[in-house]
């Protein structure tokens, strides 16, 4: 496991966000046993405690359970799986969004940007954005 | 729950110079906790006052529940910043020593602690380099189940290699429920190991709070917190 963390962000936050991504891109299924805290500290040289306010956060969320004397499992429940799925794809476009504002974009042409992208196959930025404001 | 170090209006003086300003701290199981400052700020004083080779000139201290001292000792690991061993010593008889000396002492674990740091018995602990004397430092101090771990600078001086074994070693064989004090003034190379931090300036506190809280609050890393509260150091 390797992530590379920004030490200006707490870093719970940045193996939670860590964890999510592995279980919405499958690499931890649902139902899959996490890491220990000792484990997963070891691992990824964080503090102990930090390893389990992340654990603590996705047990509050639902992202995680953990089952007395077996550890701490992934959910199985689908639904949760795919608002996972759903929270991280809005944090993504809210970012995207933000940027293309601060660009200069306004809604119309953001979409039709996106549209342009998508349906060639994700040709170059650049070129398309030239394209849009000529 | 009780405290594993606590210090109570401690201050301490070497002439005219002060080293120590009024401390009081309080400290628990089961942290890892950075005692950072920069050069004379009083890292190396606390440390000492703690582990009882220096006698506070006012205040009261209680290291693993006890005044610092024989009883404390018992219980209470110290790394010094400086070598301790003496000239003759193989690295087998700078452990040999720790057993002698510390009942807490678990031979399996130095075991460990030597393959790991690839440091042999045999070799002679004068000759070492820099970065392996650190190494064997590290391996006294942890080869011992102690309840409180007080390192002094573990990384102060030692190549980018030599740093990242000490920092795997101290997350691999830390022991549970002990509490770990480390002073550094290398910051960025190992805020991600504390949970809390101690700023000591002039010899006195100046923050003392969770490292997770002050990237939550100032969206900072502790080390650019550090060179801000050190900027006119």
């Amino acid at each position: 496991m390797t992530i590379e963390f920004d030490n200006n962000l707490p870093i719970y936050l940045q193996i939670m966000n860590y964890i999510k991504l592995q279980i919405v891109t499958g690499s931890l299924g649902p139902g899959d046993k996490i890491p220990s805290v000792r484990e997963l500290a070891s691992e990824l040289k964080i503090n102990p405690n930090t390893i389990q306010r992340t654990f603590q956060e996705l047990e509050r969320e639902g992202v995680a359970e953990s089952r007395r004397g077996l550890g701490r499992f992934v959910t199985s429940e689908d639904e949760k799986i795919m608002s996972i799925k759903k929270e991280m794809a809005s944090e993504l476009l809210e970012r995207f969004i933000g940027g293309m504002r601060e660009l200069g974009f306004d809604s119309e042409n953001i979409v039709k940007i996106v549209a342009e992208s998508v349906d060639g196959g994700g040709r170059e930025a650049g070129g398309t954005k030239r394209g849009t404001t000529a | 729950m009780e405290q594993l170090l606590e210090f109570q209006s401690v201050s301490k003086s070497y002439g005219k110079r002060t080293a120590l300003r009024d401390v009081t701290l309080s400290i628990g199981p089961g942290r890892i906790v950075g005692l950072l400052g920069s050069n004379g700020s009083g890292k190396t004083t606390l440390m000492r006052i703690a582990s009882g080779l220096t006698r506070p000139d006012s205040g009261t201290v209680r290291a693993s529940g006890h005044e610092p001292g024989p009883v404390s000792k018992a219980s209470v690991s110290f790394m010094p910043d400086k070598p301790v061993f003496e000239s003759w010593m193989t690295v087998g008889d700078t452990l040999d020593f720790q057993r002698d000396f510390f009942a807490d002492y678990d031979p399996g674990k130095a075991s460990r602690m030597l393959d790991f740091m690839k440091l042999s018995r045999k070799d002679k602990a004068s000759s070492l380099s820099k970065g392996m004397q650190e190494r064997l430092q590290i391996t006294l101090a942890l080869s011992r189940r102690a309840s409180l771990y007080l390192l002094d600078e573990p990384i102060g001086g030692v190549d980018p290699v030599s740093r990242e074994h000490i920092l795997n070693a101290l997350m691999d064989f830390y022991e549970e429920d002990s509490t770990i004090v480390v002073s550094t003034h290398l910051v960025a190379d190992m805020e991600r190991i504390f949970d809390t931090v101690v700023m000591l300036k002039g010899g006195g506190v100046v923050l003392h709070e969770e490292v997770e809280q002050i990237r939550i609050d100032s969206g900072k890393s502790i080390d650019q917190l550090f060179k801000e509260v050190y900027a006119e150091c």
